[in-house]
This record gives structure tokens, C-alpha cells and sequence, in this order.
């Protein structure tokens, strides 16, 4: 019974990971972009998130729509105007460019809420919890964030597959220099992608912010994980990102059953092993 | 003076270029009698900054020349870290001898880490890396007899072995981190000087080319990540004598050898050896300066950092070259 | 007739190397105009300068009336300008319907549609939810031909549309040109296969080292001139 317990909660931690992971993957996928800073723009909803229900007293449910419109519109202006010119076939300046933004971030959080561990209170919908059995207790918190993940990867799924965004963010992925000729802008894609990414991202932070405590430095560990969740479930496999995270959480809360020092490393070993026996993700689409 | 000979090969007399060649020798005798001119603090200062150079010109090789970008070397510094206390305190090995002896351990453990890091490419690559370092960390933390989480330091008797007194000590300690710095800068010149150096710089400038010209990229990019991951090993060794102390995370800490020295290779001038130099240079000066400013020096460095690659992403040696400037140590053998 | 495109002079450079020197040329509206010429000629790269891939700033071409050259291809497209680019470039991860629907991303009015496609290509729709890369090699170019028809283009540029393809399916391909000119398109074909070119164009351009060796209307040209345009004998 204590073992069901755990795996629950991995798998509802997984949720969590998975929506890290999304993010990540969609700018990967549409323009071979890897965020370094990733970690750190989640921890940044966070904050936010932080602002908006402490500081200015909003309900969390008007704070996480507020959150989500500012990252997305921070999301398509860094991209637009910052990010479009380092994009080339060099991965070296899109990744420095990140990596000075993850330094930058962490410290400015530093400097403007201290190095101090902070929580955005919940209400009663932190503790209340649903008793399937006697010994097994399933948090109503956990269980709704890993419902809103799943709904979110949902809609995420929708949006590439059932409309002319997804279509055109498909069609750069496959091939950004013909998309032009299409009539289409790619800046203004890149844009949107990243937008999109970023919504997602806010979305993930504020739940981070509700689930756990965090600081300005837990952004790279988080990007980590959000790789992770990326790598095993499977480049370019929306829903296979949703398994990754799932299996990486799991692969956590049992490391954590073991020892609570074994908890990330436990995480790390089964994303190593993934990779050692399928390198490509255990659900990478057919397609190289 | 053989120094001089081998800086002056393959072009004529150049005005601009002998005075860089002369600076660059005032500074090396400088630098070489340090221990007899320059006060305590001074010397720690300039250990630490050899220490950097060494561990910049490892980085530079690696994604300069193979364009493997890593994120994960504070690996191999934490792994040489780790492995010199080991050796050093468990397996009775001379001090100075365990240094060399950590590095050919990392070298061997980077064997079978490398090749699980090289299932991924590109970027994948990097964030790769910084995951196998973070698990060294953890792994580095379960090990009761070397601190766990909290670290251990070298007996004192250990440092004494190396000179009983402290002027001993430090003037012993100066002159490896002089030859680790200087090693670096000669290994990494020598090295493209050679047949390699010829099909790294075709790996640096076109891949396709390269391959097509019968170079294995994968073998040769293989062979730099485990140099690199010694060289990194070695001098990860020497920083923790020099600290006599490890923990967790700052053998592993991905800001002071990761961050920092992407940042001095950079800022510098990626692909030269030169601009990891400057790098080194600029890096303590502006630490010097800034001191006090605390987290704002970091955001400034992070915004130096994305600076450079919107303005002139060769760094500060690659602009000036392009503007003229001579090298200082010739690589390759202009057909002109 | 009025001029829908026009360059003046135009050169190209990769680098130090120098690929275009001085194109004039001419493409009047409805009308269907040929480039033929060697590999290495600069046909492909004159293509890259007029749809603005490889944006031509400071050089001479208007299209419609407005100077195009130095916009960015989004840009060019809109006006009404559209390739077929070499090698068809289907997009993979699209069925053949999306890429069509793709081809219409900046809604520009006009007599063609998903409808008007497939009307040309019946091939097409019974196969209109398979990958866009799972048909044969005509069928894609027809894929192709119908996603750059979608933007209702006045001019559409074809770079080597029977470029491996089997001469029936060259015949078919090739089929479909008057009933796009029915429509008041006018095309830019280029071609190596020279009697194709001449068969179906009002007027050739021969391009040969970066500049245009040979002009005229085909009835016109000797089979000769064209050896010696094509291939740059002297004195042919």
C-alpha cells in the first residue's frame, strides 16, 4: 500500500514535469531552440505568481490568468526583438544569450525578494485531500494541478494539429526557410511560438508556487527536469512528454521512498538509462 | 630563447606584432618570477586566475574547435577534486603526485561518460552535460568517508608534506598553477600546430567539409572531450589542494566553473587562444572592481555575456583580429 | 502590356563570388516566360533574389510597379508573387490538404482555392489526408504547384518543376500550365529540359555564367543560337 501511495504521488508529480517539459519542447521543436534560462522564466511565474495573490491580494485564479498573459507577452517580445537575432545554425549564441538571462534573472530575484523560501498559499485546497482507502489519501491540490497538466497538453495538442497556427508552427519546424514563400513572417512565428511556450510556462510556474517552496535558485535544477521529461518521453511527441514527466516523477518519489537524498539523484539515473537503452525517447515518433 | 622562435615562425617581422610578441614575454617572465615580487594576497589572486585560464583554455578547446558546447565541465573539476582527496588521503599517495594521478582517473570515468553524453547533440548536448555533472554531484555527496553533503578538509599534515614552511607552501603551489596555466596555453597551441590541429580547425569551420576530407569528426571530438575533461581534472585537483577543502557544491558548482568560464572564453574570443587570455584578464579586473556591487557584478557579466554575441559574437580577440590585429600565436600557415 | 516584373542589371554574390552580372529581364502580366541554362548559369539564384530568400538590397527590381528588391520574401509574397521552389520542400509533418491550406497563410483574394486545386490535380483529393511526402514524386510536385497556387499569386515562379520526374508525368505537369494561365497567372518557368521550355513559353531567356545569353520569342530562335547561348560555343 505505501508503495501504491508513492507511485500516486510520482504520477502526480510527473503532471508537474510534464508541463516543465512542454515549454521547453515546443521551442525546441519549432525553431531548434534550447532555452538555458527555461528553469528560470518558471521561477519567474512564480514570483508573479507571488505578487499577484500576496502582494496585490488577487484571487490565484485571476493571478494565474494575469501571469499567463504577461509571460506570453514577455515571451513574444524577448523572442521578437531579442532571441530572432542570435537564431542561427550556431547553437553557441542562442545558448550564451540564455545563459546570461539565467544569470541575470536568478540575481535580480535575488535582489528584489531576498534569497528567503517562499510559498503562495493555497487555502484549504492545500490540505484537503480525497481518501480512496484507509491507507491510500490523494491531495485535491496535486490531483488538480495533474488534471490541469493533462488539460493543458491537451490543449496544446489541439492547437498544433486543428488550427492554422499549429499548422504553421508545424510547417517551420519542419522547414523555416520555404515558410516565407508562404506569406508568412518567421519572426513573427518565432514569436509566437515562444509566446505560447511562455504561456505554458506561466501556467507551470504558478502551480510550482502553490505546490512547493522555492527561491531564486531552483530555476536550473528545473530545467533539468523539464529536459529530462523532454528526453525520455521523446522529441517532437507532445504526449510522450506527458509519459516523461510522469515517468521522471515517479522515478523521483521512489528514490525518495528509499532516502530522501536519493530523490533527484534517482530521477537523473532513470533520464541516463533512458538514454543509454533509447536514445531517441521511449516515444519518439517513427520519423527521424 | 626558444619561446621566441617558436612564436616567430611562418610570418615576417611586423611591428604590431613584435610589440604584442614583447608584452606578451614581459608578462610570461612577469608572471614567472611572481612568487619573488607579488605580496600573499596578490599570489592567491594570481593562482586563482592561472587556475581560470587553464580551465578557459580547456573550454575553449573543447567548444571552440569541436563545437562541443558543455555545460557540465564542473564535472571534471569537482571529479579531479574529489578523486585528488581520495587518492590523497586513502591511498596514501604523495601529494603531488596524486594531482596527475586524479586527472588520469577523471580521464578513465570520462571514458564511459562521454559516451552516454554523446547520444545527444547540439544544445541537447550541453544540458546533457550539466545533468552527468549534477549527478556526480549527488553521487560525490553519498560517500560518508569523503564528507557527504558537508564536505572534508585535507589534514594539515598532508599540506605540510608538500614544504613545512607556509612561504614553502605557497611559492610550491604558485608554480603549479603557473605550469597548469601555461601548459594549457602551450598543450592547446601545440595541438592545433600538429596534423590534429589541421582537422580540428576544418571541424571549427565546416563539418560537412571536414568529413569529407576523411577526418572522424566523432573520434576526434571524442578524443578532445576526454583531453579536456583531464586537463579540467587536473586543475580541479590542484584547486582544492589550494582550497584544502571539498564539498559538494563547490567542487560541483555550475556558476564558478561552468558559468564563469563560458562567460572568459566568450567575452574573450572564442576559437583563439588568445581570447580566453584577455578573458582571464577581464574577468578578474572587473571582479576587482566590482566587489562590492555583489549580485548587480553578475548581472553585469550576464549582460556582457548576451552583449557580445549581439554585437560581435568572436569576442572581444575575434573583433579585433578581424580588425587587424595580429596574432600572437600562429596556428596555421597562410598560403598568401 | 504593362511590365509585372522587371529587373534592371541585377547582381548576386555569394561572398567574393561573384553568381549574377547584370540580368535584365522582363516578365509581362499573363505572360509565360522560360530560363533555361546550364547548372552553375545562376537561374536558382536569380529565382532567390526576385522571391527575396536571399534578399537582393541596393539592386533594381520592381514587380507590379513597386520595388521589391531588399524586402523580405513574406514581404514579395504578399504583392503577389509566388515559387514552386526546386526540390518541391513539401512540408513533411503536413498532410497534402495542410499544405495546400498553407499555401493561402496571407489570404490574398482570388480565383483559387482548396476546391480549384483539386480540380486541377484530381489526384490530389482522394489522397488529401496523406503525408504530403508519402506520394510519388508528380503527385508532390502537383502538391506543390497547387500550394503556391493557393496564394491567388499573379506571377508564379517554378524552379525545376520535371526535375526527375518521368517524361509522362512531365507531360501532365506540364498540362495543367494553360488552364493556371486561364487564369491571368502569369509564370517564370526554369528548365533544363530545353524543348519542354520552348514548347510551352511566349517568350525564353538562356542564361549562361550570370548573364543572359540569349533572349527572344521561340519561333524565333535557331536551334543553333540556343547550342551556342546554352552551352557558350563561340561562332556556333
Amino acid at each position: 500500500m505505501e508503495w501504491i501511495n508513492v507511485l500516486v504521488q510520482g504520477v502526480l508529480l510527473g503532471g508537474l514535469y510534464a508541463l516543465f517539459a512542454a515549454g521547453l519542447s515546443l521551442m525546441f521543436g519549432v525553431m531548434r531552440f534550447i532555452n538555458i534560462a527555461h528553469g528560470d522564466f518558471i521561477v519567474v511565474a512564480a514570483y508573479l505568481m507571488l505578487v499577484m495573490v500576496l502582494t496585490l491580494g488577487l484571487h490565484p485564479v485571476i493571478g494565474i490568468g494575469l501571469v499567463v498573459i504577461l509571460m506570453g507577452c514577455a515571451g513574444y517580445l524577448g523572442q521578437r526583438f531579442l532571441l530572432n537575432r542570435v537564431l542561427d545554425e550556431d547553437i553557441l549564441p542562442p545558448v550564451l544569450v540564455t545563459f546570461g538571462l539565467s544569470i541575470i534573472i536568478q540575481n535580480s530575484l535575488l535582489e528584489t525578494f531576498s534569497a528567503d523560501s517562499q510559498r503562495v498559499p493555497s487555502g484549504d485546497f492545500a490540505t484537503a485531500s480525497l481518501r480512496v482507502s484507509d491507507e491510500l489519501a490523494v491531495g485535491v491540490l496535486p490531483l488538480a494541478m495533474f488534471l490541469a497538466a493533462v488539460g493543458v497538453i491537451g490543449v496544446l495538442q489541439f492547437i498544433f494539429y486543428r488550427t492554422a497556427l499549429g499548422r504553421l508552427l508545424r510547417a517551420t519546424s519542419d522547414d523555416p526557410e520555404i515558410v516565407p514563400l508562404m506569406g508568412a513572417n518567421n519572426s513573427h512565428i518565432f514569436a509566437l511560438a515562444t509566446a505560447l511556450a511562455s504561456g505554458v510556462v506561466a501556467i507551470a510556474g504558478t502551480m510550482l508556487a502553490m505546490k512547493t517552496n522555492f527561491d531564486p535558485t531552483i530555476g536550473p535544477s528545473r530545467l533539468l527536469f523539464a529536459f529530462e521529461a523532454v528526453i525520455i518521453g521523446g522529441m517532437g511527441n507532445i504526449w510522450g512528454t506527458l509519459a516523461g514527466g510522469i515517468i521522471l516523477g515517479v522515478a523521483q518519489a521512489i528514490g525518495a521512498q528509499i532516502d530522501a537524498g536519493y530523490q533527484i539523484l534517482a530521477g537523473h539515473l532513470a533520464f541516463l538509462a533512458v538514454l543509454i537503452v533509447r536514445p531517441k525517447g521511449l516515444f519518439a515518433k517513427a520519423k527521424g | 630563447m626558444a619561446q621566441l622562435d617558436l612564436l616567430s615562425t611562418s610570418r615576417g617581422p611586423d611591428v604590431t606584432r613584435l610589440a604584442l610578441i614583447g608584452v606578451g614575454l614581459i608578462v610570461f617572465v612577469a608572471l614567472a618570477a611572481a612568487p619573488f615580487w607579488a605580496g600573499r594576497a596578490d599570489l592567491r589572486l594570481l593562482m586563482e586566475a592561472l587556475s581560470f585560464l587553464a580551465l578557459a583554455q580547456m573550454w575553449n578547446l573543447l567548444a571552440g574547435y569541436t563545437g562541443l558546447i558543455s555545460v557540465g565541465q564542473q564535472a571534471y573539476v569537482g571529479l579531479g577534486g574529489y578523486l585528488f582527496f581520495a587518492l590523497a588521503m586513502f591511498a596514501g599517495i604523495p601529494v603531488l603526485w596524486a594531482i596527475p594521478l586524479a586527472a588520469i582517473a577523471a580521464g578513465i570515468i570520462a571514458i564511459p561518460t562521454g559516451w552516454i553524453a554523446f547520444r545527444l547533440q547540439g544544445a541537447y548536448f550541453a544540458i546533457g552535460t550539466w545533468v552527468i555533472a549534477e549527478v556526480f554531484r549527488l553521487i560525490a555527496a553519498q560517500f560518508p568517508a569523503l564528507g557527504g553533503g558537508s564536505g572534508i578538509s585535507l589534514p594539515v599534515a598532508l599540506a605540510r608534506s608538500i614544504a613545512e614552511t607556509r612561504g614553502g607552501r605557497e611559492m610550491v603551489m604558485y608554480y603549479i598553477a603557473f605550469v597548469l596555466a601555461a601548459g594549457a596555453v602551450l598543450a592547446v597551441w601545440l595541438l592545433l600546430r600538429s596534423r590534429w590541429g589541421l582537422a580540428l580547425t576544418a571541424i571549427r569551420d565546416s563539418e560537412p567539409a571536414a568529413a569529407s576530407l576523411g577526418v572522424n569528426i566523432r573520434r576526434v571530438k571524442f578524443f578532445v572531450y576526454v583531453g579536456t575533461a583531464m586537463g579540467t581534472a587536473l586543475t580541479g585537483a590542484f584547486i582544492f589542494l589550494q582550497k584544502l577543502r571539498i564539498t559538494p557544491e563547490a567542487a560541483f558548482s555550475v556558476t564558478e566553473w561552468s558559468t564563469f568560464v563560458i562567460f572568459i572564453v566568450v567575452i574573450g574570443g572564442l576559437g583563439t587562444i588568445e581570447g580566453p587570455i584577455i578573458g582571464v584578464i577581464l574577468f578578474f579586473l572587473l571582479r576587482d572592481l566590482a566587489a562590492d556591487l555583489g549580485t548587480w557584478y553578475l548581472i553585469g557579466l550576464g549582460a556582457l555575456a548576451i552583449a557580445v554575441m549581439l554585437i560581435d559574437r568572436r569576442g572581444i580577440w575575434g573583433a579585433f583580429r578581424a580588425r587587424g590585429l595580429p596574432t600572437l600565436f600562429v596556428t596555421q600557415r597562410t598560403l598568401k | 502590356m504593362s511590365k509585372l516584373l522587371e529587373t534592371h542589371a541585377l547582381q548576386a554574390f555569394y561572398g567574393d563570388f561573384q553568381a549574377l552580372f547584370g540580368i535584365d529581364l522582363s516578365v509581362e502580366d499573363g505572360e509565360t516566360v522560360a530560363i533555361i541554362g546550364a547548372n552553375g548559369s545562376g537561374k536558382s539564384t536569380f529565382l532567390r533574389a526576385v522571391t527575396g530568400m536571399r534578399p537582393a538590397t541596393g539592386q533594381s527590381i520592381s514587380f507590379d510597379g513597386t520595388q521589391i528588391a531588399g524586402l523580405r520574401a513574406n514581404r514579395i509574397h504578399h504583392l503577389g508573387l509566388a515559387m514552386v521552389p526546386e526540390g518541391r520542400r513539401l512540408f513533411p509533418s503536413l498532410t497534402v490538404e495542410e499544405n495546400l491550406k498553407i499555401g493561402a497563410a496571407g489570404n490574398r483574394p482570388g480565383p483559387w482555392s482548396l476546391a480549384e486545386v483539386y480540380k486541377l490535380f484530381p489526384a490530389l483529393l482522394e489522397r488529401r489526408h496523406h503525408g504530403g511526402t508519402e506520394l510519388s514524386g508528380g503527385q508532390q510536385q502537383m502538391v506543390a504547384i497547387g500550394r503556391a497556387l493557393m496564394s491567388n499569386p499573379r506571377l508564379l515562379l517554378c524552379d525545376e518543376i520535371s526535375l526527375g520526374l518521368a517524361p509522362k508525368v512531365i507531360r501532365e505537369i506540364y498540362g495543367s500550365v494553360p488552364l493556371i494561365r486561364e487564369r491571368g497567372t502569369a509564370l517564370v518557368v526554369i528548365e533544363q529540359d530545353i524543348a519542354q521550355a520552348l514548347k510551352v513559353a511566349d517568350r525564353v531567356y538562356c542564361f549562361q555564367e550570370g548573364r543572359v545569353s540569349l533572349s527572344g520569342r521561340p519561333a524565333e530562335l535557331s536551334r543553333e543560337d540556343i547550342a551556342a547561348a546554352y552551352f557558350g560555343m563561340e561562332d556556333a
